[in-house]
């Protein structure tokens, strides 16, 4: 039974078709990719589970209830975290401000207390940068208080657009270590990039999306293998 | 010439203090909801004239009960400024949810139009309630706290004036100077006020933190257009004559005082504020001297947005703020 399932989803902006029936599902404990190209409709995929774009047709199915078309202020209570692209940290707050506000749902100071040490356990640079302003901080320890952010919901899915956007190949490294680390605490991890072999290469499985529509699927090992693939976006 | 103006400078900061203040708090509310939604609330003016005629309202209403007397003023004043501020708090949460929120994702000058049009609409639905009520549009309320108080500087150095002042003044200045405290904390210290900077930064990925964006721009509304209310009381206190009109010269100059400051920016919404009070009431007093009685006082506007025009030239962002770069 998935825990995430998307049934023929149609989304547009404005009168343009970005998505034309897009049908995956993410397993719990999995981590599935979804990659492409550019422009094919990755990131629409993700804002349309979590409410930020508006979903025309089709439906969107999390823990058997249908969330399609939930604002996303909803979506993310439910337990569905989504890390967008470009990290898009609060850059005028402070690091804790910023992780404040992913624990914006929380009631409680200790537990909210709690959480930000898991998050420092997993990035203790972030520990050490607490009072500072997030727009000041590297690319690398922005994606790392994005990812932080999203963590003090507690998610049950966490959804990356594209974390290894801009970073030294030694920084991804890192990310897709800790994406890994997460997923063996229980998080299931839906994961966008064009970074693709990294990507397929710690998945479970993936999904291959081309001009909004989905036209490969399988597990991770088999898309690295998939000489289409391999032409296309391992080159 | 130094002379002159030194003699007459205590009394110049008093009145500037007075009416720098009540800008400065009227400013907050323009600052703030431009910081969330790039939009500059016209009728903000208007929510500040409404205080002001809900605040006289209550004060005529209660002071004409017999049990109120028993009350003393400061208590009744501060019953009268929790009323108007609830008042108009609500106002500004249906001004936004009538008139903005349908338009959010509209060109900006349309929400600015409809701004004009709910100045027009408080206007005239005060001027009507008021005319209706008592007959006339123009409101003179009780006379509050008008013990007049005299500091003797003259006594410290021949070179200043005596000043003077009504208590109401202290009155009008330690409210502000509160509310004033009290917004800041509670926009950089609480959870609410970190969301609403959340908010006004990134409106889309606030909502993936579970925050209610909507939420949030009600709030900010509520707490502007309260503030707003609030400072009519004070003004119709202090300056005793209201009619339905006050609102739109006070409005700009409370705008210009955030846009001095920084439009935004909360504190430099302040400080914009006390400049712009202080440098009217400097120029009233002194335009005359300066220019060898060529200008005189009824210049003080053409000589505080000269200032304004200056500074702007020197420094776009505002006094505060800051021109934005960020990381991506």
């Amino acid at each position: 039974m998935p825990i995430l399932q998307l049934n023929n989803i149609e989304t547009y902006y404005g009168a343009i078709q970005a998505l034309k029936g897009i049908s995956m599902d993410v397993g719990k404990g999995e981590i599935v990719t979804l990659i492409g190209s550019n422009g094919a409709g990755k990131s629409t995929t993700l804002k349309s589970i979590s409410g930020l774009a508006k979903v025309k047709n089709g439906s969107i199915i999390y823990k058997d209830k249908d969330i399609t078309n939930r604002p996303p202020h909803e979506t993310t209570l439910l337990g569905l975290a989504h890390v967008p692209e470009g990290r898009r940290i609060f850059a005028q707050l402070t690091v804790k401000e910023n992780l404040q506000m992913g624990a914006y749902s929380v009631k409680g100071k200790d537990i909210i207390q709690e959480r930000m040490e898991t998050v420092f356990s997993y990035f203790p640079r972030l520990k050490e940068r607490l009072n500072q302003k997030g727009g000041t901080m590297s690319g690398g320890e922005q994606q790392m208080l994005a990812i932080g952010r999203a963590l003090m919901m507690q998610p049950e899915v966490l959804m990356l657009d594209e974390p290894s956007m801009g970073l030294a190949p030694i920084i991804v490294e890192q990310i897709f270590e800790i994406i890994l680390q997460l997923n063996s605490m229980g998080i299931t991890i839906l994961l966008i990039e064009q970074n693709a072999y990294q990507a397929l290469s710690i998945a479970h499985r993936g999904y291959v999306i081309q001009n909004g529509a989905i036209v490969l699927s399988g597990t991770g090992s088999e898309l690295i293998e998939n000489e289409q693939i391999k032409e296309a976006y391992l080159a | 010439m130094l002379q002159e103006l030194l003699f007459s400078l205590p009394q110049v900061l008093i009145d500037g203090l007075a009416l720098g203040a009540i800008y400065a708090v009227v400013a907050l509310g323009y600052t703030m909801v431009y910081g969330i939604l790039q939009l500059i609330n016209f009728a903000h003016g208007e929510i500040f004239m409404t205080g002001a005629f809900i605040g006289t309202g209550f004060f005529i209403m209660l002071m004409g009960m017999s049990w109120t007397t028993a009350i003393p003023q400061l208590l009744l004043f501060i019953i009268v400024i929790v009323i108007t501020a609830s008042f108009t708090g609500l106002i500004g949460v249906g001004m936004e949810r009538v008139a903005y929120r349908p338009l959010r994702s509209a060109p900006r000058l349309i929400p600015l139009i409809t701004a004009i049009g709910i100045s027009f609409i408080l206007q005239d639905v005060i001027r009507f309630i008021a005319e209706l009520a008592t007959g006339r549009y123009i409101l003179t309320g009780p006379s509050l706290f008008s013990n007049q108080i005299t500091i003797n500087f003259s006594s410290i150095s021949s070179w200043f004036n005596n000043a003077s002042f009504k208590t109401s003044f202290l009155i009008v200045l330690i409210t502000a100077i509160l509310l004033m405290v009290a917004l800041d904390y509670f926009v950089n210290r609480t959870k609410w006020g970190t969301a609403i900077r959340a908010v006004s930064l990134d409106r889309e990925t606030a909502s993936l933190m579970s925050i209610n964006v909507n939420k949030v721009i009600s709030t900010t509304f509520f707490v502007g257009s309260a503030l707003g209310g609030a400072t009519g009381v004070l003004f119709a206190m202090q300056y005793g004559t209201i009619d339905p009109y006050i609102g739109f010269i006070l409005g700009l100059k409370a705008f210009i005082a955030a846009v001095l400051g920084g439009i935004g920016n909360i504190r430099g919404a302040m400080l914009g504020g006390v400049i712009l009070g202080l440098m009217e009431m400097f120029a009233a007093a002194n335009l005359s001297i300066l220019t060898g009685g060529i200008f005189g006082a009824e210049y003080k506007d053409v000589f505080a947005f000269a200032i304004l025009i200056i500074v702007l030239i020197f420094r776009p962002e505002g006094l505060l703020g800051k021109p934005t770069a960020e990381k991506v």
